[in-house]
Formats: C-alpha cells, structure tokens, sequence
C-alpha cells in the first residue's frame, strides 16, 4: 500500500479484526472482514456496522448559510428542512450534470452540516466556497469526524441499549443529537443499505470507544463488521446510486432518476436553467436497472447492445447476494429502457442476454 | 476435511496463480490458495468444454467472484479431458477446498518441457509474498 493513502481513526481496529483492506478514493479502507456475501446477508436479516469515516463533513453557517446551500443544491432546504431534518440532493454544474450528490442536516436555521463522498471532498469544499457570495462561514470537519452506521432490522435495538436517547421517535431521514455509549454524538435515522438503522457521527478522538462499545453490542446477536464490498453489493440492490460509477459531471439528475430530488418551483440554483431545457425536451436517456439472463456477471464500462445497436455502458454491476442472480444499471436510450427490454452485455469479446427490470432490485420488509 | 496447505509441495504453479499437479501425461488445474483468498466469495466459473485445446498465450477461462473477474491462464498447453461439473452448482469449492474439490480442469500435456517452466512452491511463495506487500 502506498504511504500517502488517508486512514480512518478505526484502521487499527480494522487491522485487528483481519479485515481485507483497499485503496478507495485514496483512502485505506476495509473491503471485507468475514466475506462479502455473509457481510451482506448480514445486514439483510440482522446486523451490519460500518466505518464510514472516509466520508467527508462540512459545516456551513451564519446569515449567508441557507441562501448558498438553496444555490448549491437541486433539492429545497429552505421548504423541506427543519431543525433535525434530513435531505438528500444533488449538487449541479451549470450543465445540469451532478458536481456530487449530498446529504444535508439542519441544525438551526443558520447551521448546516453537508455529508459529501470521500473521494469529493476536496473538490467540493473548493466548489462551496468558490460560490460563497453570501458570506457564509465554510469548515471542513471531515479530518475531525468519525462516521460508524449500524444497518440492519436489529440496528434500533442494538443502538437504543447504548443511548438514553429515545430512538424510536426517530423517524426516516431525521437526526437528534445524544451520547451513544457515553459518546456524544449526532444520530441520524440514514442509511445505504435499504434496511432500518443508523448513522452516527462523533468526534474522531472518540472514535474507538464509539466503535468498540457498538461493536461488542452487535457481536452478542451476531451483527458482523461489515466493508465497502457489501456496501456495494447492499446500495445496488436498492438502485442507490455511487458517485463516480452511475452519477458524475456529465450524467444529470433526470437521467439517473432523481427527478425527486430537483426543486423546480425554486426560483434559482445552479443548473437549474440546464435542467429546465433537458426535462422540456425530454431525456435522451436513462439509468436503467437490469439482470442478467445467464451467469455472467457485468461489470462497469461494459457494452451494452441492443439488436446489434451499441445503445450504451454499464456503470455499476454486481452478483446480487439477497436475489441471487447478476444485476447491473446502465445508461439506455428512453427507447431501449422499457421494462422487459432484452438487451445484451458485451463480457469479453462475447453477447450475454439479460432484461431490463423494475427498481429497486431488492424490497425490504 | 482438513485444512489445506498454503502452498502444496506436490505443485507446480504459474505467475499467475493458477496450480498444476501432474500425473502421468495429465495435468490437473487450479487457482491458489492465495488467488481464492484475494477473490473470495466465487459466484461463477466459466470453463472450456474437454476436447477443447489450449495454449500457454490463451485464457482458458474466467471465474467471477462479487468483486471482480479473474481471467485464468493453462500452466500448460493441450487437450482438455475433463472439466469439474461440480463447480457449476457449487462454485464455492474454490474458495473452500482451492487444492482438492475445488480443481479445474484435466489437461493432456502436448509437452511436459513446458512443466519446468512453472514456478515451485518455494518460487510462487515468493511472489505472493511480494504482492501481499
């Protein structure tokens, strides 16, 4: 491994519990303890932790807070956020194309805190303060924070025998904050994985407290660590899409189906104009979700055909451990990407059938 | 069944992980110890059909695990006699025995010459050790 990848606070306790690690957007992380399959079956049916502290942090605050957060993001923070709520949304370029896609916490009216991708984070603390023209203060807390998510039907249980917080009132995409194991730390109802859990983020210093007394809890019902290889396998089972794989600069949020997430009645945010031409004119294509017909499995940038067309590439594709049979998204032409579509992944040199399916892949209880 | 070791000494292996155990004219073949370890969890293996040829230059197969594809090399070239059927449903006998039930293919040798050329235990522990650095 090369000197210059970034550690997470918890390396040595990934070390420790013979984790397989990995270079992931110039971070040293773990990509699986006990084998990607049962890590994913894990969270499934009970339990998974996570160390997510790769992802990056940015408080944005004062007067100007709320007007550059409006300006940077294709979702509402000023309609859809109140103290402790929770929004999902991309951040544009003035084409329309996806800069990254982000989580915004509300704390106060004049306090925000923008969960980014690890392998963003520079980029996007550079692009914030580069529109920063309403005088808000900008940190970068990522070096600071520790992220550690429980995922799983048993994360609520797990979790609310280390806090007095009252968990339960907790509802999807809201955060409070409280001490967790003796911690304090911020508990967001979030996830990647499609199942019931949590987020908790705490100062890196506490880190190893956080982790160690979650893991121990976990470890009495069997929840398992679980790396960045079932993450993978969980978020595309749900048609979460990855920054850099089915979301970047040159794909918008209407071709990747995140028309929930553009808040066009709001009178401007960058992109915005791009966005409004594209949805007019119609999207030229889609991120469409599809399975393999045989067991082949495809694989990122691979061909896709359609009657001998080339009609576009893969951008993520995987074996899915919950269904059992290979599944992939690709961008398609609207034409080709009817349910039931056969099309055709070119897999070294050779056509393997496979259908375009309803997403998400996988529904959770 | 007991656990296997690392790297048996009855084995030839080629740089690029894949194992030869002769017998006679007939090379049986597999991955390592170590390339099932970097793989994990095999989900699916494509293998030629015997009487299929092959030659050192030419993959002969690939097998898929959740995190990537594994192209596989012939530590020697000529016919294949059989293939291991049990793979298709049990996929996992890679992962679980690399060395014994979890074999690839029979080759019959054009040239066993091209057996001297594979590395030795010693040799191949030397490499995955590089690697693993």
């Amino acid at each position: 491994m090369q000197e210059s990848l970034k550690r997470t606070p918890l390396y040595d306790i990934h070390k420790k519990l013979g984790a397989k690690l990995i270079e992931f957007g110039g971070w040293e992380m773990p990509v699986q303890y006990s084998g990607i399959i049962d890590e994913h079956l894990a969270v499934r049916s009970n339990l998974g932790i996570f160390d997510l502290s790769h992802m990056g942090e940015i408080e944005i605050r004062g007067a100007g807070a709320l007007p550059l957060i409006q300006k940077l993001i294709t979702n509402d923070a000023e309609h859809k956020l109140v103290d402790g709520r929770i929004l999902y949304s991309p951040m544009c370029n003035e084409t329309g194309g996806i800069v990254d896609d982000v989580v915004v916490y509300r704390f106060q009216a004049d306090r925000y805190m923008l969960v980014v991708n690890a392998t963003n984070i520079g980029m996007d603390f550079d692009w914030i303060c580069g529109h920063n023209d309403t005088g808000a203060e900008i940190a970068n807390r990522s070096d600071e924070t520790v992220l550690i998510a429980l995922q799983g039907r048993n994360a609520p249980t797990v979790l609310q025998n280390l806090t007095n917080t009252e968990i339960s009132a907790l509802k999807y995409f809201w955060f409070t904050e409280g001490k967790v194991a003796g911690v304090p730390t911020v508990i967001s109802r979030t996830g990647y994985t499609g199942e019931a859990g949590f987020e908790l983020y705490a100062n890196a210093d506490c880190g190893t407290d956080l982790w160690n007394a979650i893991y121990e809890a976990a470890a009495t019902i069997s929840g398992k660590p679980v790396g960045l290889g079932a993450r993978d396998t969980l978020r595309l089972e749900m048609k979460y899409c990855l920054y850099g794989n089915d979301i970047n600069e040159t794909t918008t949020p209407l071709e990747a189906g995140l028309n929930w997430t553009i808040a066009f009645d709001k009178k401007d945010f960058i992109g915005r104009d791009a966005l409004i031409k594209q949805r007019t004119q119609g999207i030229k294509r889609r991120l469409a979700g599809f399975q393999m017909l045989n067991r082949s499995v495809a694989r990122p940038h691979y061909a896709v055909y359609n009657k001998n067309q080339h009609v576009g590439a893969v951008t993520s594709g995987l074996p899915s451990p919950s269904l059992k049979c290979n599944i992939g998204l690709a961008y398609l032409p609207v034409e080709h990407s009817k349910i039931n579509t056969k099309i055709e992944i070119d897999i070294r040199g050779k056509r393997h059938p496979a259908k375009v399916v309803r997403t998400p892949f996988y529904q959770p209880d | 069944m007991p656990e296997e070791p690392k790297f048996p000494e009855d084995l030839k292996y080629r740089e690029t992980h894949e194992w030869a155990r002769r017998e006679g004219g007939i090379v049986t073949v597999g991955i390592s110890n170590y390339a099932q370890e970097e793989l994990q969890d095999v989900v699916y293996v494509e293998l030629p059909e015997a009487g299929a040829a092959v030659a050192l230059e030419q993959e002969f197969g690939v097998i898929e695990s959740v995190k990537a594809a594994f192209n596989l090399w012939p530590p020697v070239s000529g016919e294949v006699i059989e293939v291991n059927a049990e793979l298709e449903d049990a996929p996992e006998l890679i992962n679980e025995h690399p060395y014994s039930l979890g074999w690839l293919i029979k080759i019959r040798m054009n040239n066993p010459d091209e057996l001297d050329t594979l590395l030795s235990p010693d040799e191949y522990r030397t490499l995955v050790e590089g690697e693993r650095d």
